[in-house]
């Protein structure tokens, strides 16, 4: 915690560690910007024809990024305590693990 | 005589230190790390609807099929709209937190409105599904989808709540920077109700449905 006799360096840090030093306005919309272009480049394999074994990949990528930028930027995992991202990333693996096992239990990987 | 023992937490005059993580046993915000625990488990929820959607989405039955009914120009605008939202909340808070409440009541206010808009087109798609002979139990796939989406937008409805209650306290005068956490933790929430929706619209809308 910053006290008087800190200096403005220090006091800097001590807020970072603290997860108080959050990006500018300027920094989130570019964010944004980027979230909208891939959005826009996800809704655009539906007006182009594209085999599966092409189309199914490229659209987990981007939607894996969308989910990690949220994640990282506006959520703050980037610049807030290693133990949230840990807790979350515990539930989402979990999550991947149990379903992925029950998909796979009702065949949806060769039934589709 | 024993020593007293020396207290566990700070007495009730430091709570709002405590709500910032000064003196919890972490030296985190306990009530920051509840809702990440919280939204840790979300993660399962909403990872059990959406496997039982991929499941179930080949039965149709005699009923429309999932790939006859998506309006996905549509979707698309709705997820563009939520996705903004995003933007909108994450400004709301970063106005409170340098002291401009003015701009935090309009970026909370915002992000209520897009949330709304994003409602209000989830309300007209299941509208028109119901008049396309798309009901709840017409097919398993129906079941699903609407649980799945249904669910969604009960969250999407509760952050709609959460931010109107924000706004009211601003407007009372207690939502000044000091409590900028609580403007936070609603953020996560909303942010979290975001990431699942880009999930959703990929998995469920995007990546080519069955057709009749």
């Amino acid at each position: 915690m910053s006290t008087a006799t800190e200096s403005p360096v220090e006091s800097h840090e001590a807020a970072h560690e603290e997860g108080h030093d959050h990006p500018s306005d300027r920094r989130y919309i570019q964010v944004a910007v980027i979230l909208a272009i891939v959005t826009a480049l996800e809704v655009g394999t539906y007006f182009v024809h594209m085999p599966g074994e092409v189309l199914i990949p490229m659209l987990m990528a981007m939607m894996i990024y969308k989910f990690f930028y949220v994640a990282a930027w506006f959520m703050h995992l980037r610049f807030d305590s290693p133990l949230f991202t840990k807790f979350f990333v515990s539930g989402l693996v979990l999550a991947t693990i149990v379903y992925g096992i029950t998909l796979t239990v009702f065949e949806f990987w060769h039934k589709g | 005589m024993r020593p007293p023992r020396p207290l566990r937490r700070p007495p009730l005059a430091d709570t709002a230190a405590v709500s910032h993580g000064h003196g919890t046993g972490t030296g985190l915000s306990d009530n920051k790390l509840l809702m990440w625990v919280f939204l840790g488990s979300e993660c399962l929820l909403f990872g059990g609807l959406i496997s039982t959607y991929l499941i179930y989405r080949s039965r149709f039955g005699d009923g429309p099929a999932p790939g006859d009914i998506f309006d996905i120009p549509f979707t698309s605008v709705s997820s563009f709209v939520l996705l903004m939202s995003s933007l909108t909340m994450v400004l709301a808070l970063s106005a409170l937190q340098r002291g401009d409440i003015r701009n935090n009541r309009i970026w909370l206010l915002t992000t209520a409105l897009l949330g709304s808009l994003f409602i209000g087109g989830q309300v007209y798609e299941f509208t028109t599904f119901v008049r396309e002979g798309l009901g709840y139990s017409t097919s398993p796939f129906s079941s699903a989808f609407f649980t799945l989406t249904g669910f969604h937008g009960v969250h999407v409805s509760l952050g709609i709540l959460m931010l109107m209650s924000l706004l009211i306290s601003s407007l009372r005068g207690t939502l000044t920077t000091e409590r900028s956490e609580t403007v936070e933790i609603v953020g996560l929430y909303w942010h979290f109700v975001d990431v699942v929706w880009i999930f959703i619209f990929t998995v469920i809308y995007l990546v080519p449905s069955p057709t009749s």
